[in-house]
């Protein structure tokens, strides 16, 4: 039992930060949000000097071989400087389907360019009615020759718009929430038939609905085994709800160290606001629901890379209920404890409780995973 | 970053537990898990079991029979010790003024006291609170006169939880009445036999007599029962206070409740199905199963910073655990009352304290201590410094406010 980060981890960590420190002003982030696909190229780049986006793949795949733990590391370091950039959709998301399920092919010739940052990749699975089903993939996928030909739509496709290639599911079989008869496919973003409309989110980060009518994909596109993707999909959400629990660590400690400092330096009644112990309570809440939700977040990360899928998807979920009450505790506190110059644009705390708030709705919300842990008969076994 | 044990430690924990299971008298366990009273001769059975193992006072030093266990050992003994569920060691003794006396009591305190706590020959109380000193306890008014070769001891504690079997009391007392508050209190220790005391007791609102009212009324205290040096008591006290850090979240007699919940609620019903299918109740029973693995992994997280040696500074984390440890054991005991719905309404103290008693239960056998044991786990977020003074602590000592 160990919670250390090893000296290569904690180079890690630090080479992110600073980074981030350097590069993620709030101005600097704002003028990010304005340039195409709604963040810096120039940043992500950085990213790949520094390795951080091929470190979760193989080594012989062109990676560096990296752990859960690891991506971890580099999330909550994005996590505090709330970045825009399309690390989880390319890297954790599709680059996950990838690493778990691509092909020897398909792996030497893409992981590569996402590590040296020439390949964005949005992950094109949820669909509208599908809310948080996982199975419920309406999509279609009709045998055309030795391809495919894809017809549906996609909704909320993390940094679907700037994406150069999509990682589609869609029913080679069966109708939407069977388990079986679920396809992974690789498509370029500008093929025909695909169509892209993307838009912000409350975030300040950019997604997009996708529509595939007549999407030819040839053999080479075909990811995995056809109709058994549900497996992957559901390892690969995983490892993004995960990798999002550690994000929203570092938003919240960023929220709570901005309040403490608020306390400190507001005067009214002729004193600092932090005096007055019902705001000394509060932040004492925030550093609680913070400090679970760390704790969750570490054993989200530990627990991803669990063999049995049941347990990982269990301890997983709790984690994803934490951070999701923690996250909406610890965003709505602070902006209360600022006052009115939290409700405004131009301040940084709002931005990061509409960061954790859509990180608890991405995936399932708090309810949704609690609903579910319920229905499974919870974590400990009855006496 | 690794959740697993090493393969020592879990070696360990399944001694540790197998232990539990073959040396804990199974009325004893049984009581626990049906939440009956526990007495004293429980109490002092049990500690005489793990005394002969040599395992009484695992955290002490070695020459006062510790076991020099690491933290992480030292964890997951009290967690195995509570999900067995083994009656918790008297905490007066062996956790509280056992510890201050190996750290600041002379070479005769120590050999006269130290053996004596670990086998339970002496059972201790602690005489902290007073009537007008709960939260400020610093301003407790009990003096404490140097008259020759005593001290000469007048004043009240209150809340001293057992001390109807008390031989002993630890005793924080007021040696200089001249000086500012935490100055001028001395640690005093005093036979229970001594003329001048006495104990009455307080009933709690679930009908138990745990806590009672220590009179002192010119108690002659020998002046060696002093500990450390007069008017230091107020350090001591904070050590004492500081002192625990791994079994103060509960989380194994947590998890052991919840086991105990669902199999409650898998005997009652609720229409045509067993409550435990109802989903509202579900998902409260999964709610706190949540917030109970993230506090067990904070706890985790201080017990592994202590074994790296970062045990000495504060940890954000460990300020958390009584916090967050007293509001899931109220939730659970919430929730076990709610399981068995009106049937937590019949009173039947005998029931609960007589574990021979021949007339049979009103309702469910399991029902009788599950509402006063609701009431009675209030005290959890109240005593050892309240959760509101807990947090005027961490927005002190933590956030700098």
């Amino acid at each position: 039992m160990d919670f250390e980060l090893s000296e290569e981890q904690r180079l890690l960590k630090q080479s992110v930060e600073r980074l981030l420190v350097d590069r993620y002003g709030f101005e600097q982030r704002t003028a990010y949000m304005k340039a195409p696909g709604g963040f810096s190229r120039a940043l992500w780049k950085q990213y790949a000097d520094l390795g951080v986006l091929a470190l979760p793949f193989a080594e012989e795949d062109g990676g560096i071989g990296g752990g859960a733990v690891d991506v971890m590391i580099v999330m909550e370091a994005l996590g505090r400087a709330l970045v825009l950039e399309p690390y989880l959709a390319t890297v954790v998301l599709a680059g996950g389907v990838l690493r778990h399920a691509g092909s020897q092919a398909q792996r030497a010739s893409l992981i590569p360019k996402i590590a040296d940052g020439g390949l964005i990749l949005a992950l094109a699975h949820a669909e509208r009615q599908s809310r948080y089903d996982l199975a419920d993939v309406a999509t279609t996928a009709k045998r055309d020759g030795a391809g495919y030909v894809l017809d549906g739509a996609k909704g909320l496709v993390l940094h679907g718009d700037g994406a150069d290639k999509l990682v589609v599911s869609a029913r080679v079989a069966g109708k939407p929430r069977d388990r079986d008869g679920i396809a992974l496919f690789l498509i370029d973003a500008k093929a025909s038939g695909v169509s892209v409309r993307g838009y912000p989110t409350i975030d300040g980060l950019r997604a997009a609905e996708v529509t595939l009518s007549g999407v030819k994909v040839g053999a080479e596109g075909v990811i995995g085994e056809p109709g058994k993707a549900l497996a992957v999909i559901e390892r690969v959400v995983d490892e993004g709800m995960a990798a999002l629990c550690a994000e929203a660590v570092g938003a919240m400690e960023v929220m709570h160290e901005l309040t403490v400092d608020y306390l400190k330096t507001r005067r009214q009644f002729g004193v600092p606001i932090g005096n007055f112990q019902v705001l000394q309570h509060a932040a004492v809440d925030m550093l609680m629901a913070t400090e679970q939700a760390r704790s969750m977040a570490m054993l989200a990360a530990m627990m991803a890379e669990e063999p049995n899928a049941v347990e990982r998807h269990k301890s997983i979920a709790a984690a994803k209920v934490q951070i999701g009450r923690s996250g909406r505790f610890v965003g709505k506190t602070a902006t209360q404890l600022h006052g009115g110059i939290g409700m405004t644009m131009e301040y940084k705390v709002g931005h990061y409780f509409k960061r954790v708030t859509a990180i608890d709705v991405l995936f399932g919300d708090a309810d949704h995973h609690l609903a579910a842990i319920a229905k499974m008969g919870g974590l400990l076994a009855a006496a | 970053m690794d959740l697993r044990f090493t393969d020592e430690e879990a070696a360990f924990r399944d001694e540790v537990r197998s232990f539990f299971k073959q040396n804990l008298p199974e009325n004893i366990r049984r009581k626990m898990v049906e939440g009956k009273k526990i007495g004293k001769d429980d109490i002092v059975a049990w500690q005489r079991i793990l005394n002969k193992k040599g395992w009484a006072v695992p955290h002490w030093a070695k020459e006062w029979g510790g076991t020099g266990w690491s933290p992480v050992k030292q964890y997951i003994f009290l967690d195995e010790m509570q999900q067995a569920p083994a009656p918790p060691p008297l905490q007066f003794g062996v956790q509280m003024v056992g510890p201050v006396i190996i750290a600041f009591g002379n070479e005769a305190q120590k050999k006269k006291f130290l053996p004596r706590i670990a086998n339970i020959d002496d059972w201790w109380c602690q005489g902290f609170s007073e009537p007008g000193s709960g939260s400020d306890l610093a301003s407790l008014k009990t003096t404490a006169k140097r008259v020759g070769g005593h001290y000469v001891v007048n004043g009240q504690k209150t809340w001293t939880t057992l001390a109807q079997y008390a031989d002993w009391i630890f005793c924080l007392v007021r040696t200089d009445p001249e000086s500012k508050k935490q100055q001028g209190i001395s640690f005093l220790l005093i036979d229970m036999k001594t003329p001048g005391i006495t104990v009455r007791p307080i009933q709690t609102i679930d009908g138990s007599r745990e806590v009672n009212e220590v009179f002192f009324d010119d108690v002659k205290v020998p002046v060696e029962n002093l500990v450390g040096e007069e008017n230091k008591g107020w350090d001591y006290a904070k050590f004492l206070l500081g002192n625990e850090r791994f079994g103060i979240a509960r989380v194994g007699l947590s998890k052991e409740r919840i086991r105990r919940l669902k199999e409650l609620a898998a005997i009652e019903r609720v229409g045509d199905r067993p409550l435990i299918e109802d989903e509202r109740f579900r998902t409260k029973i999964a709610a706190v199963e949540i917030e109970l693995k993230a506090l067990e992994m904070t706890q985790l997280r201080v017990v592994a910073a202590a074994r790296n040696g970062r045990g000495n500074k504060p940890d954000p984390a460990s300020s958390i655990l009584k916090i967050k440890g007293s509001e899931i054991q109220q939730t659970i005991s919430e929730l076990l009352f709610e399981v068995v719905g009106p049937y937590g309404l019949p009173y039947q103290p005998s029931q609960i304290e007589d574990d021979r008693v021949n007339e049979p239960p009103i309702g469910p056998d399991y029902a009788a201590p599950l509402a006063p044991t609701f009431f009675n786990w209030r005290k959890i977020s109240i005593y050892g410094g309240s959760n509101e003074i807990q947090k005027n602590i961490i927005a002190k000592a933590i956030l700098g406010l």
